[in-house]
């Protein structure tokens, strides 16, 4: 090796190699060791973490028919941590959007998380999805996600299956399982079963390249979450009775509900009028369900839970049980009506001189005068009850012994009370002074009570079951269609002894063989009934229809309302009628009636 | 060393240690390419000669040819026809510009059937063989001034040649025979002043001209009260600040001309100037990202999720380095950079120890040029310079560089024999 002038610049040259080594070294060591920010920032790039959602539960009826099924769907997803430049014209073009509002969304989304992934557009087209998926290296940090969606094969029971939309901020704070853009049950069954019919959504994490394409799962899917589809329900309804219902209510206000006694299964709920539920589904919802909010016919308005009408007539029977029970009637007395109905005063609470009647007649011709006498004998009953407030306040726990003015609180959405006021109401209102009589209008139907169809309903159930009945519910089964749902189950008594349930239900009979409601009359089964004309301050009466069918093994109760119907025989009677006839025979003869009843308008 | 030294014996004195290095970095290459090609759920048959793994198997196994015919040459051929070598080429430097592929941007392909082959690769070679010949045909042409001017010729063509390609990067790496003329005797004061001048343009470019000259008065005021005795030395520092102050001026004025669009991006983005990771940071961003997140093992072989997803452009070439952290992490870099050491010092060492001078200037030729790419390319992985299209010697992919640096470094490996 030769010294000297050469020999020293060959030192100086590894010098300086090795200085400039150790730069870059040092450089990687920050990168590689000491910034832990790039395996993140590799993580993001690669990893999509893809939400599962589970199709939800199916619901069927109690026959197995199906009333909601699931169509696919594809959501738009973006994460804003992954977008670049993109073609916002063809975006907006595809999606039929501004660039303002792509804009906006784009900012709505980063300001939920800038990494997890927001729902971009919902429920695209089939056709929008196949462009936009084959043009994915174009749109960066967006992606399509499969959903499900809610399809009704029938347009029923809109109020009562409700609908499901994407969660809103409350929602997510309630429940952390819910993230941005997950559906949630908002009404009706769907909100109810939310639990059973969402399922549990699984996770997959997936590769992503440069391109924006997934490129299979990370990990061989380890660490992959498998979704959990959602439970099916069967729903108590019966589909035939539910849509013949509705056919019969079309052009009309009001209301029917139909229970199973035995079993408080609720075999069909009508609003009338309503929508149809596949209107409150995917892009189109918004728009339609302020349609409906704004329509001055209120389709949303569930009139079966949360209308409180005057009982009217109907609610006679009830007070009947109640007379029979303490001993103010038996079934042979008799109380006369005449001079045109009850006096109070110069008052006349208007009647059509039924002449002298006992229960029986009383119920079948449904008379004022009977009843307000039978009511005012309740309340002024001095040897059992000091005074009126004591009286009362026992008349008014039979009242709720019967379900009247209380939520049941089962699987039924938006339930409204129903009120009957207290004894202390009324001494406030009437300064402590008020007998039987002020009140009197009550015994009647009249008055301050306010009732809801489904509460009605219920106390048919009652007298059907000869004392108690079992809370209205709507669900049957969970999972499969003989895992019956027993949280309903159980038996409320009334407090009403069952002889008397045999009296009132003998007057029902002869309500449709020889009385007021002879319209219900079912060849071949024998059916119970009470008509009622439910006064309304704001126009024509309301016609109301109670109906207990076959009257000795009730199977089916009905309580049928028609806003501004008239007489209950003329309307609520027929409909309700037609209903049994169909749930019993399974096919209704009388089709010159069904006609009539389906051409009536109220509207 | 008693087993190598008896090694010798057996390879008739070519130096292991080299052919070690070079197997190990081809190997490493060639693994490297499998991974970035390699599809998961898909075939990856090693033999598949459409896929780049397979066509660097080809090109490996014609590299052992090449290897081979080299070690059989007569040292003296070598010598003899450096020049024909160089002029041969030019020539096909000069037709790349009329007949040749443009791929990314840089016309610097000849096209023959399947494969193209790069001429300025073997005009490296060809520039070291021609500058050792020229240097060794007699002390006094390099000492002689038309002798310096004649070597700075030899390089200055390709450069303009390549210039003319548009290929930028590869323009760069003559610059390297600086080494060699510093070896054999270049003004330490001269390279000092060249590394000045590019510490002037990276600061105005970072910073400003105002900036820039309020530094350059600062040293210029400490180095005048310094020589304020001396008042040659006060004449000589005002000409050179005066030079400085002007030359600052022209920088801004130089990037804004001399540099095409895209390369200009790259100078702004490695200044830090855009902050744009989405646009045009993204490949020196993403590269980061992949050597980054190799950690201290590396996410293992096949699993890097930033090279086999294609975040880092050209990861088989140019970007390879970038697979190799992801996937072997810091271990895996640390290897890299002490076989390219062990490499390039081995080089040094034994040109230094040479008898012949000719074998020496080849040598410290060579080991310039290894040295301008393997620092070039790590660093603009890694964000230290901006993007410069130059592969990494022996891993990259690529039939035009592996037979280059092969030849190169089996010629040395041939000439050293002794």
């Amino acid at each position: 090796m030769e010294s000297g002038f050469g020999r020293n610049r060959y030192y100086i040259i590894i010098a300086v190699l090795g200085i400039l080594a150790l730069v870059y070294i040092a450089v990687l060591f920050n990168i590689q060791i000491l910034n832990k920010g790039y395996k993140t920032k590799a993580n993001q790039n690669a990893l999509r973490y893809k939400t599962i959602h589970p199709a939800r539960g199916l619901v069927y009826d109690r026959n197995d028919s199906l009333l909601v099924y699931n169509e696919a769907a594809y959501d738009l997803m973006v994460v804003p941590a992954e977008l670049r430049t993109f073609d916002t014209v063809s975006l907006c073009k595809v999606l039929d959007l501004t660039k303002e509002q792509v804009i906006k969304k784009i900012e709505k989304a980063t300001k939920y998380s800038k990494i997890l992934p927001s729902l971009f557009e919902q429920q695209i087209s089939k056709e929008d999805y196949g462009f936009i998926q084959e043009k994915m290296y174009a749109f960066p940090g967006f992606y399509v996600q499969n959903r499900t969606l809610r399809k009704y094969p029938y347009p029923i029971a809109a109020h009562i299956l409700g609908y499901v939309s994407e969660v809103n901020e409350a929602d997510m704070e309630k429940d952390s399982y819910y993230k941005m853009g997950d559906y949630i049950g908002k009404s009706g069954i769907e909100k109810a079963y939310e639990s059973v019919l969402r399922g549990q959504k699984g996770q997959s994490v997936v590769l992503v390249d440069v391109h924006n394409r997934e490129m299979g799962s990370y990990d061989n899917g380890a660490e992959d979450v498998q979704a959990i589809q959602g439970t099916s329900i069967w729903c108590t309804l019966d589909m035939e009775l539910q849509r013949y219902g509705e056919e019969l209510m079309q052009n009309k206000r009001g209301s029917v509900v139909a229970i199973e006694p035995k079993t408080g299964e609720i075999l069909c709920i009508i609003s009338s009028p309503s929508y149809d539920p596949n209107l409150l589904v995917g892009t189109a919802r918004p728009k339609n369900y302020v349609m409906l909010q704004e329509d001055p016919k209120k389709p949303l308005f569930n009139r079966a839970l949360q209308a409180s009408y005057p009982p009217g007539s109907t609610f006679k029977l009830a007070n009947g049980l109640i007379a029979l029970q303490e001993h103010i009637v038996t079934p042979t007395s008799v109380y006369s009506c005449s001079g045109g109905g009850y006096h109070i005063g110069n008052h006349v609470v208007h009647c059509h001189n039924c002449g002298g009647l006992n229960i029986y007649s009383a119920i079948q011709r449904s008379c004022n005068s009977y009843f307000c006498r039978a009511y005012y004998n309740i309340l002024s009953n001095r040897k059992k009850y000091k005074n009126i407030d004591e009286a009362y306040t026992a008349w008014l726990d039979y009242m709720h012994s019967m379900g009247f003015a209380q939520k049941y609180e089962t699987d039924l959405p938006y339930e409204l009370q129903g009120s009957i006021p207290t004894a202390a109401y009324f001494d406030k209102k009437y300064n402590n002074s008020w007998n039987g009589n002020t009140v009197v209008s009550m015994g009647i139907g009249q008055g301050e009570a306010a009732v809801t169809p489904l509460q009605m309903a219920n106390m048919l159930a009652v007298i059907a079951n000869q004392g108690y009945y079992i809370r209205p519910h709507i669900v049957r089964a969970i999972g499969h269609r003989d895992s019956l749902n027993t949280q309903y189950s159980n038996k409320i008594y009334s407090k009403i002894d069952p002889q008397h349930f045999v009296t009132v239900l003998q007057g029902m009979k002869m309500v449709v063989t020889a009385g007021t409601g002879r319209g219900a009359q079912i060849p071949g089964i024998e059916v119970a009934g009470k008509t009622g004309t439910a006064q309304n301050p704001h126009g024509a009466d309301h016609s109301v229809f109670a109906l207990i069918a076959p009257a000795n093994d009730p199977k089916i109760v009905i309580f049928c309302l028609v806003e501004n119907g008239g007489f209950g025989a003329s309307v609520a009677c027929p409909i309700a009628s037609l209903l049994a006839e169909i749930y019993l025979n399974r096919k209704v003869e009388r089709t010159d009636l069904e006609k009539r009843m389906k051409e009536l308008s109220f509207r | 060393m008693k087993s190598i030294d008896s090694y010798k014996t057996y390879s008739k004195g070519y130096d292991v240690r080299l052919i070690i290095y070079y197997i190990a970095l081809v190997l490493i290459g060639w693994i490297t390419i499998y991974s970035t090609c390699y599809v998961p759920d898909g075939t990856n048959a090693i033999f598949d000669f459409s896929r780049p793994y397979g066509k660097q198997l080809i090109w490996i196994g014609t590299s052992i040819l090449l290897c081979i015919a080299i070690l059989l040459i007569d040292k003296n051929i070598i010598q003899h026809y450096a020049y024909h070598f160089y002029l041969f080429c030019l020539v096909l430097m000069i037709l790349v510009l009329f007949i040749g592929t443009e791929i990314s941007g840089a016309k610097a392909w000849i096209k023959i059937g399947e494969f193209s082959i790069q001429p300025v690769e073997f005009m490296k070679v060809a520039t070291a063989l021609t500058l050792a010949k020229f240097f060794n045909e007699g002390k006094t042409a390099v000492e002689k001034r038309y002798g310096w001017l004649i070597s700075t010729a030899f390089i200055l063509i390709p450069i303009v040649l390549v210039m003319l390609q548009h290929d930028a990067g590869s323009a760069l790496v003559f610059f390297s025979f600086i080494l060699l003329f510093y070896r054999e005797g270049l003004s330490g004061e001269l390279l000092l002043l060249a590394l000045i001048a590019a510490f002037l343009s990276v600061f105005t470019l970072k910073f400003n001209e105002t900036y820039a000259i309020a530094v350059l008065t600062i040293v210029f005021i400490v180095v005048l009260l310094k020589d304020r005795t001396v008042k040659k030395k006060m004449q000589r520092d005002i000409i050179i600040y005066v030079i400085s102050v002007l030359f600052v001026f022209s920088v801004n004025m130089i990037y804004e001309n001399a540099f095409e669009a895209h390369q200009k991006e790259r100078i702004a983005s490695i200044m830090g100037k855009t902050s744009d990771p989405k646009g045009a940071d993204f490949n020196l961003n993403q590269s980061k990202i992949a050597i980054g997140s190799g950690g201290f093992f590396g996410k293992g072989y096949l699993k890097g999720t930033q090279t086999k997803l294609k975040f880092v452009p050209e990861q088989s070439t140019d970007f390879i380095f970038c697979a190799i952290g992801e996937e072997w992490g810091f271990m895996g870099t640390l290897v890299v950079f002490a076989l390219f050491l062990s490499l390039i010092i081995r080089i040094l060492r034994l040109s230094e120890n040479q008898r012949v001078p000719f074998v020496r200037y080849y040598g410290y030729g060579i080991a310039g040029i290894i040295i301008m790419h393997f620092f070039i390319n790590i660093g603009m992985t890694i964000g230290l310079l901006p993007i410069i299209g130059i592969p990494l010697p022996f891993l990259s992919y690529g039939g035009s560089s592996l037979w280059a640096f092969t030849t190169m470094l089996f010629i040395f490996i041939r000439l050293n024999d002794n």
